[in-house]
């Protein structure tokens, strides 16, 4: 413990937790966007037509099981070279994409699950009430299917705050950054990195005991598993049910 | 509900057939580049599986002692392994990596003695912290009249680990360690970080070579890493297949 | 242990079992919480003996036997196996709470079904009955092979070996079960509801089962049911268990038949009925 200097830590501390706002912003950005752009998934995936089902789970699959940073550079640096299409992105919408949709694709199994989750006998009792397409959705399938999966959709809020940090390889300021340009200016790499690392538990882990306390009060109600969304991807047999 | 497909208007498809040459241009460098790329990808596959199956060896096994410690009767080991697991779940991987690279060096006055220690150290601390919570909720959730039947056959506490609650509970644990194989795949790419020669590393060197090859070098480093994850990918589905059988109800 | 010595054990066990209960409780509570599910259990088993435990749903039954397998621990009182303490063992000339090496050696003598059969579902119905007798008793694989055969050609499913519990119903799983506990050689063998998991139409095969292994004598039981004709046919002595205590007890012909505690005959009335 001989190398531990306080004195850099108290120095590097207020430099750091500048970065607190852009972590915990991209993290929102990038969680809001995949709240979003999970649905897409999930309604691409129920498309009753075998081969676009086969289709949308195999590109889910793809960007599931290949690295997020690779994803991001992938944005960052090649998107600008695509001919056409291409766009240059500022590092922060850079990664907003890149992680949003990365996640996007657990987050739509997380849906997924929970629309499964609601029992055979509702369906069939809202045809049987003749409801229209919307209506059965927002007033019967999605206000039962929602809840279930809220402990699970907090888990991954927690789950991409810890993977955010990745976007300061792509210039994005946050702590991780801060602390990483501290650590070139001084060539003290320990103490700024600790503060990252503290600041990461202090305001990861109190937030996991929040969902795990949620997740047992939903099991409670609902009697049942939360969706976990992290189940390996398999194409539907049939069309799903619209 | 079926999907309307729609057809490119003819008004769209002239459109299109008018781009001017820099598309052209364009999609003749992207495909043009793949056969300069490719070789030069194919050299980083080697760190990449060398860092995934380390990885996954002390990982797995992190993750068995520090799921059995946490069962322990012992306070001690079990506060202990307990701290070891929230800071490692509670922190990120990648600042973990950074931190185990260039902090323990400083703070231990040693040196890990190569990147490969780092990164390897780094993802199977990290996984090992999330993967012994399945060992022990497997454990924890085989059945209480499996350790009862056991205790009745006269069975030592050892003996009802070894031939009833472990082997039930390694056929739940299977899927999601199968899962896990996949994410500490992911992970590895993070080790280019600290300068480990992987395919990301290769693709990184190309792409600063030359700017516009951008799009061609990630793509083909994305179906790299793709290809690798294809059979772990078949391999989870399998064990959700084994880990269907053979689990009291 | 080799066969040897178990044989002359059971010799000297048999020229004491004049005189000497196999199992004996003295003044037995058990409370789970503020819960005091038994109040004072007074009870010997002789060996051989065939007793049947009957009482209403909360009435401690199956605490009774549980405390024997040493599934739960007795809040007070002594439980005694074979003239040995169960829950305690002597050091130094004191009594002190059992260790597990203790509690090993002394309810090696007990075996149990269970209401929910509680099978091994990662071993065929062969390796079931074979894993206990090869790593716990430490006999050699043939011979223990061999034995579990038998003790599977006896219940009805020497056909079925290979086969996982899954694969079997709920009547045959409980036969398995049965016979995994016999292959022990117990010389108290503890059923805990052993039917009532059952579909109807399964509970006639088990209780046959039951009915050869009673038959041949040597194994004490304590059944705890709820299959009055069946304890009636077995039993040497049933067992009222009410409120925690034993409330009534004899031969099945005066407990059953005729009974005489009021709350006994409401309780059988409603079986009757």
């Amino acid at each position: 413990m001989n190398n531990w200097n306080w004195d850099i830590f108290f120095d590097a501390f207020p430099i750091v937790i500048q970065g607190l706002g852009i972590t915990i912003g991209l993290t929102f950005a990038c969680y809001i966007f995949a709240l979003v752009f999970g649905f897409v998934w999930t309604f691409l995936r129920r498309i009753p037509y075998k081969p676009i089902n086969w289709i949308v789970t195999w590109v889910m699959e793809f960007i599931r099981s290949t690295p997020p940073l690779v994803q991001l550079f992938f944005i960052f640096y090649a998107l600008p070279m695509v001919p056409v299409v291409g766009v240059a992105l500022d590092p922060f919408t850079s990664a907003v994409l890149g992680l949003g949709v990365h996640f996007s694709t657990y987050i739509g199994e997380v849906y997924r699950s929970g629309i499964e989750g609601v029992e055979k006998g509702q369906w069939e009792a809202s045809k049987a009430l003749n409801f229209s397409t919307t209506k059965k959705w927002t007033k019967i399938i999605l206000p039962q299917a929602i809840p279930p999966t809220i402990p699970m959709l907090g888990n991954y809020l927690i789950i991409m705050f810890k993977e955010v940090p990745l976007a300061s390889t792509i210039g994005v300021v946050g702590i991780l950054q801060m602390a990483n340009d501290y650590g070139a200016q001084h060539w003290r790499y320990l103490e700024p990195l600790t503060i990252v690392a503290i600041l990461f538990l202090v305001l990861s882990y109190p937030s996991a005991i929040l969902v795990s306390k949620l997740e047992k009060k939903m099991n409670r109600r609902f009697d049942k598993k939360a969706p976990t969304g992290s189940k390996p991807l398999k194409e539907e047999g049939k069309g799903a049910v619209m | 509900m079926t999907p309307r497909v729609r057809l490119p208007h003819p008004g769209g498809l002239t459109l299109f057939l008018m781009l001017d040459q820099s598309f052209y241009k364009g999609v003749i460098i992207i495909f043009s580049t793949i056969g300069e790329v490719f070789p030069v990808l194919l050299k980083g596959i080697e760190i990449t599986i060398v860092v995934l199956v380390l990885s996954a060896i002390f990982g797995y096994l992190f993750a068995f002692i520090a799921g059995l410690c946490r069962l322990s009767n012992n306070l001690i080991l079990r506060k202990f392994t307990g701290f070891y697991v929230e800071v490692f779940r509670g922190t990120s991987l990648i600042v973990q990596l950074f931190w185990l690279y260039y902090a323990i060096p400083m703070l231990f006055g040693f040196d890990l003695g190569s990147n490969l220690l780092a990164g390897v150290l780094a993802i199977a601390l990290n996984y090992g912290a999330y993967m012994s919570e399945i060992v022990r909720g497997s454990i924890l959730s085989v059945a209480k009249g499996q350790t009862e039947a056991a205790t009745a056959l006269n069975m030592s506490r050892f003996q009802r680990m070894r031939f009833v609650i472990f082997p039930q509970a390694v056929r739940m644990m299977l899927p999601e360690f199968g899962n896990y194989l996949i994410q500490m795949l992911k992970a590895t790419s993070l080790v280019s970080l600290i300068g480990m020669t992987d395919i990301l590393y290769h693709g990184n060197i190309l792409r600063s070579s030359d700017l516009s090859a951008a799009p061609t070098v990630y793509f083909l480093v994305l179906v790299f890493y793709f290809i690798i994850a294809l059979p772990l990918i078949f391999l989870t589905r399998k064990m959700e297949d084994i880990s269907k059988k053979g689990v009291a109800s | 242990m080799s066969e040897q010595t178990l044989q002359n054990e059971d010799k000297t066990d048999q020229s004491k079992s004049k005189q000497e209960p196999i199992v004996k409780y003295e003044d037995v509570h058990k409370s789970f919480g503020d819960v005091q599910v038994l109040k004072g259990i007074n009870l010997d088993i002789m060996p051989g003996e065939k007793v049947a435990v009957i009482g209403p749903s909360g009435s401690g039954k199956t605490t009774i036997i549980r405390m024997l397998m040493t599934l739960e621990q007795p809040t007070s009182g002594h439980i005694i196996v074979d003239g040995q303490y169960l829950w305690h063992m002597e050091q130094d000339g004191k009594l002190v709470p059992a260790n597990e090496k203790h509690l090993r050696e002394v309810r090696g003598d007990i075996g149990m079904v269970f209401q929910h059969f509680n099978l091994f579902p990662h071993m065929t119905i062969l390796e079931n009955c074979m894993t206990a007798p090869i790593h716990v008793q430490k006999e050699d694989k043939e011979s223990a092979k061999k034995r579990s055969i038998e003790m599977l050609e006896k219940v009805g499913l020497g056909d079925k070996l290979d086969n996982y519990p899954s694969q079997l119903s709920g009547g045959q799983k409980q036969r398995v079960a049965m016979a995994r506990a016999l292959v022990m050689r117990p010389k108290v063998m503890l059923f805990d509801e052993v039917t009532s998991a059952l579909d109807p139409e399964l509970v006639g095969e088990v209780l046959e089962v039951i009915r050869d292994i009673a038959k041949e004598g040597e194994m004490a039981m304590v059944l705890v049911t709820h299959e009055m004709e069946f304890a009636i046919d077995i039993a040497d002595r049933v067992l009222f268990l009410d409120e925690g205590v034993i409330a009534e007890e004899g031969p099945p012909s005066q407990v059953i038949e005729n009974p005489t505690n009021e709350r006994l005959q409401t309780f059988l009335h409603r079986f009757r009925s």
